[in-house]
Parts: C-alpha cells; structure tokens; sequence
C-alpha cells in the first residue's frame, strides 16, 4: 500500500485559499491512518512558493511548487496533468477540496489515473486500501456512505468538512516542473473578475447573513450588510428568488443551485426555506430564522427563531450583536 | 452543428425520501422522476443553438432501464431529433464506469459539442462529464452558465465563488451546464405528439466493473425541533444570549 497522500493546494489571484488548507487538512487523515506523508501541491505564478510556509504550519509534510506565469490563471488541463503524472511517483490518494476549482480538477485527475472518484465528501474513513466516504446527496436529503476500492483514491472534501489545524510539519519546499506545457493548454481563461475582493468569501465565511423576499426590496439588504458587518466575520448571502429579481450577484445564491455552505452560523432573514435553499444551508452548525409567518418551513431547519418582521428586528440585533462584540 | 445531451433520470427531490429495504436504494414507490435540472437545463441550451443555427442535430443519450425510455421521449417531446438508450437495468453510483459507457457511445458520434449536467441532483458527484472529455480526449469546461460561438471557438463563462471565469476553446468540446444558461421550455402538445415517431435506439452499455461501491444511504440526523424563542424585536436580547451562551457563535 502506497501511503503518501498528494493534497491540491488552491489559489487564486496569487493567494492560498482556505480551501488549500482544507485539502491538506483531510489528506492528512488518510495519511496518519496509514503512517504516510502530506505533500501539498502549489501552483501559480513566480513567486506563488512564498505560501508553502503556511501549508507545511497546517500539516504538509512536503510543499511541491509549480511556478508558470501560464498558473496565473485557472489553468485545469496543465494542472491536472501535473498532478496526475506526479501521482505517478507513489500516493495512495489525491485529495482537493469540492470548491469549484477542485470539483473541476477531481475528475480530470481521476480519470487519467483511470480510477473512480468519490466527490464532495463530508467524512471519510481508511480501512486498509479502502476509503470510504459520506457523502451527501439528494439535495442533501439522503447521505450515501460508498467505498473507494481503486488506488489511488481521488477524493473531494466538501468545504467546512474539514476545517484547517495548526499542525507544523516540516513543509519541506520542492520545485515540480509543470507536465507538458501549460501555456499550450486547449482550454483558456481569457478573464477572471473577482467580485468584492474585499467581501469575505461565502464558502470561507464563519458566519453567514442571508436575505430573502422577506427583505422587500433590495436597498434593505443595506439591513443585511449592517448584520454581517457587526459580526466582523461575516458574508452575505441570498436565495434564488432575489438572485433572480437581480436584488443580489447569482454569486451569492445559496442551495441547490447555488452554494453550498456549512458556516459556524447562519442567519436566515426573510427566507421561506424552500427545500433547494436549505440544500445549501442545511449543514450549518447553528441556524438563525427570522420569518413573520410562524408556520414558514425555514423553522423546522433552524436552531433559533423570531417570528417578526425582519425589517424591524434586523437594526435591533445589529445593535446587540455590536455590544455583545464590544464587550467580548 | 451536431450536438449531444446526456441526460439522468432522476426523482423528484420536492418529497421526503424513504429508503428501500436493502438499505442501499430510495424506496421508489409515489416517487415522480423526470431530467436531472441540470440536464434539463443542457437540453433547452442545445435546443436553441440548433435554432438560432437553423441547422444540426440534437441527440439525447441515457444510460439506464427502460425507465429512461420516457425520459428521452421527454427530451424529444422539447425538441431532441433522436434518442439512444444505453440499456443497463441495475444502479450504478461509480461516476466512472457510467462516463466510460458514455464515452464508448460518444466517441465515433462525429459530435461538434457534447453537454452534460454540471451534476446529477441525486448522486450528485458533479464528474461524469469531466470523465469523459478527459477519455475522449476533447477539451472540457465544466459548470458554464453562458455560452456562446465565433466561428468554432466556444466562448464561456464560468461561476466560481464570488467570481466568474471568461474561457475559450475550439470545438469539438464537452461542456458541462450550470444553472443560468437557459431555463428548459414545456413540451407543447405538437411536440409531444411528433416525439412519439422520432427514433429512439436502444443499445446494451459496455460498462466496466464499478470501483466505488454504495454501502448503505441513510437519512441525515433530524435536528433537533428548532425553538422558536419570541416575538418581534423583543425577542433580541434572548437571542443574542443564546448565541453566545449555548451556541457559542458569538
Ligand atoms: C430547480 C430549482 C432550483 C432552485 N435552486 C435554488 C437555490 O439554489 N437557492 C434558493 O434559494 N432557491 C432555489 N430555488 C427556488 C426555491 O424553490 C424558492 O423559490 C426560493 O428559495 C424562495 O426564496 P425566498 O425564501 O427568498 O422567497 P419566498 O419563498 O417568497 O419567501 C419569502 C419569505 O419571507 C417571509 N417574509 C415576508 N415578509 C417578511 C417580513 N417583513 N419579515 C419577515 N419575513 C417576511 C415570508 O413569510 C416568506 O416565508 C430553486 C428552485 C428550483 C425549481
Ligand atoms: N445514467 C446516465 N445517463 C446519461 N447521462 C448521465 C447519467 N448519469 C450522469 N449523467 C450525466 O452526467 C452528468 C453529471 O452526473 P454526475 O457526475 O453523476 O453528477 C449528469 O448531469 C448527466 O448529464
């Protein structure tokens, strides 16, 4: 048995995202079990190396840096030959994270190890040279536990599944020439628009404050954004019915459709809780409704509720959570 | 411009889902089943650049029992030319054997552009399509909300978290279909009725020995009944102390 786990670790726009961490995270899992090593991979621009510091903190043993200026943008055919043919010197699985970089790189990486793959995991466990796996499915209604018996095994962890720990290894930094050529690649990223750079990332947030037709009208998501900014930690996020009304970015639309999220807290305003938005939410550690219609199905899903108009209660508990904040 | 769909037959997530007595399927009894929305979702967006080309083919490809019959015809009954059914009666989970038997079909199909759902919304592994680009060895965009020609170039866009993506690339290409890109028309009467003498074909999959196995589903632990702590703004404070105390969000 091969007992080395090879972990993706993504940037973008030249930083580590914490889904990098994540990968390493639940690569380590698999690796502990089996008294083997976590080599992180980093690709990216020159210069994207100066984060291997971080991944070796979180757990990488070793820290493989592919620098092409052609990394500096999306790049998935020259990353996941990269990555395939360094699966070639010994590991016994590949881990990503199931954000959209990772979901889009998995199966490339299995498919030319010619092996199956298990997406989007939320637990996984190591029997021998099997893994296996929970993994959500049916809008989140039914969870699958399924069993990886090809090696290596490529797995996706669902973001918030596996949080990052400090956890210093050497982090030993190696240089890894990229396969092939990457600026040769079929498929091309002509443009990436960030969002709100300055916005904290939905799938990175602690705390999440959404907003539905419950909000009215989207000046008052003003009420929304003035939650999240008390909390300090937090994103905004949205159902369908206002993504589409163009209240909000299709980029923040929560469920089925949309994101999936698992923050520490998430606050649902207005929302009615159809069953494609709680796909989204569902898993969140603590769920806040607040819904004037006390029979609305976002209830039966939260921790916590207050039947009230949201529109009052919003600057009331922006205000509490601001002293509840200053006073630590 | 000749295009495939490879469409799932999937049921309707609106229920609460029981499971079967063998512990490794959904109890399928009452259950509704019609396209995966992602599929759905490809279909129209095939359908209307065969339109707006006044040209081309549309086909619709299923892997499964007979079952799938009516969900081509489904797809016919939108628009689709033709249907192949891949026969295969028992469920499959591996992504990777289900991609292997598509690409098996796909490979010599002389097809300009072949889209998939960005993910079955009932398995939900979100790599079937993925899979097979790779073993076709065409070019793959994955999860496009836009899409668009010049000339042989496929022009893109692509979601990602709190961002998007502009990507090109030459035909022939896989792709596969985010929400977005068009929402899938009603049969119209005509349609259904044409679909019926459109050709379906049906072949046996080639499938390969599956390499991921379903141990058993399970229905997700209830949470505990939420509580309803008040009333309007009055309610805050209790909130706000319950976050901090028993939570520990805050
Ligand atoms: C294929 C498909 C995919 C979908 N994917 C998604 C998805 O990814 N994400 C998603 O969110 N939806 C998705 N939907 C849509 C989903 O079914 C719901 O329509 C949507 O989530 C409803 O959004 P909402 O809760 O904002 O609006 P509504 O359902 O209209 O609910 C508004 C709520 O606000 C409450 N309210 C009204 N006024 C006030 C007030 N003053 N104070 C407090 N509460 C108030 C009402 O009681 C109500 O409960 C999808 C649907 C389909 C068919
Ligand atoms: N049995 C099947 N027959 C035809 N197409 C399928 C089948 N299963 C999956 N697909 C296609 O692959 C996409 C992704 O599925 P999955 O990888 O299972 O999430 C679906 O949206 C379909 O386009």
């Amino acid at each position: 048995m091969t007992t080395n786990v090879l972990a993706f670790a993504e940037t973008r726009g030249g930083d580590l995202r914490r889904a990098a961490l994540e990968a390493v995270t639940a690569a380590r899992a698999i690796a502990d079990a089996r008294g083997g090593q976590v080599h992180a991979v980093l690709f990216g621009a020159p210069g994207i190396g100066a984060h291997a510091a971080a991944l070796g903190a979180h757990g990488a043993d070793a820290v493989l840096v592919v620098e092409h200026a052609a990394f500096a943008q999306n790049n998935p055919e020259a990353v996941s030959a990269t990555l395939a043919a360094r699966m070639g010197a010994g590991y016994g699985a590949f881990v990503c994270a199931a954000s959209a970089t990772g979901k889009d790189l998995a199966p490339r990486v299995a498919a030319k190890l010619q092996v199956p793959l298990a997406s989007d995991v939320t637990a996984l466990t190591v029997k021998g040279d099997a893994i296996t796996v929970t993994h959500p499915g049916y809008t989140g209604k039914i969870l699958q536990t399924m069993t990886l018996t090809a090696s290596p095994a490529v797995v996706s962890v669902r973001p918030g599944a596996y949080l990052p720990v400090a956890n210093a290894k050497a982090g030993a930094v190696e240089t890894l020439a990229p396969a092939g050529d990457p600026a040769a690649s079929r498929v091309k990223v002509t443009e990436t628009a960030a969002g709100n750079a300055a916005k904290l990332d939905l799938g990175e947030a602690p705390v999440i404050i959404s907003g539905g037709r419950g909000l009215k009208e989207a000046a008052n998501f003003s009420l929304v954004e003035a939650l999240a900014a008390a909390f300090g930690n937090a994103a905004v996020g949205a159902t369908r019915a206002v993504t589409d009304d163009g209240w909000r970015p299709h980029a923040d639309q929560i469920g089925q459709t949309g994101r999936l999220v698992s923050p520490d807290l998430y606050v649902a305003c207005g929302i009615s809780g159809a069953i494609q938005h709680l796909a989204g939410m569902r898993t969140s550690k603590c769920i806040v409704a607040i819904n004037k219609d006390k029979d609305a199905p976002i209830f039966k899903a939260a921790d916590y509720g207050i039947v009230g108009d949201v529109l009052e209660i919003l600057p009331v508990l922006t205000d509490a959570v601001k002293q509840a904040k200053a006073a630590g | 411009m000749k295009i495939a769909v490879c469409l799932k037959r999937v049921p309707d997530m609106d229920v609460r889902f029981k499971i079967a007595p063998s512990g490794t399927a959904v109890d399928e009894a009452g259950l509704k089943f019609d396209i995966s929305d992602f599929d759905g979702y490809a279909v129209e967006a095939a359908l209307q650049i065969k339109e707006k080309l006044n040209a081309g083919e549309v086909v619709v490809i299923s892997l499964g029992g007979d079952v799938v019959q009516e969900t081509l015809r489904k797809a016919m009954s939108m628009g689709a030319d033709r249907a192949v059914q891949l026969k295969h009666d028992a469920a499959v989970v591996d992504s990777y054997a289900i991609a292997s038997a598509l690409a098996a079909e796909l490979t010599n199909g002389g097809y300009d552009l072949i889209m998939f759902g960005r993910m079955s919304i009932d398995t939900a592994h979100g790599a079937t399509g993925a899979i097979v680009g790779e073993q076709l060895g065409l070019p793959c965009v994955n999860a496009i909300s836009k899409l668009e020609f010049d000339g042989r170039t496929a022009k893109m866009r692509r979601e990602l978290e709190g961002a998007y993506e502009l990507v090109e690339c030459a035909l022939p290409a896989v792709v596969t279909i985010d929400e977005g890109i068009a929402r899938p028309r009603y049969p119209s009467l005509k349609g259904i009725m044409a679909a019926k003498k459109k050709p379906l074909e049906t072949k046996p999959a080639q499938l390969p020995a599956p390499r991921l196995a379903l141990d058993a589903l399970a229905l997700p632990p209830e949470r505990a009944a939420g509580r309803i702590i008040g009333e309007g703004a009055a309610a805050v404070p209790e909130l706000v102390r319950l976050l901090k105390e028993e939570a520990k969000v805050l």
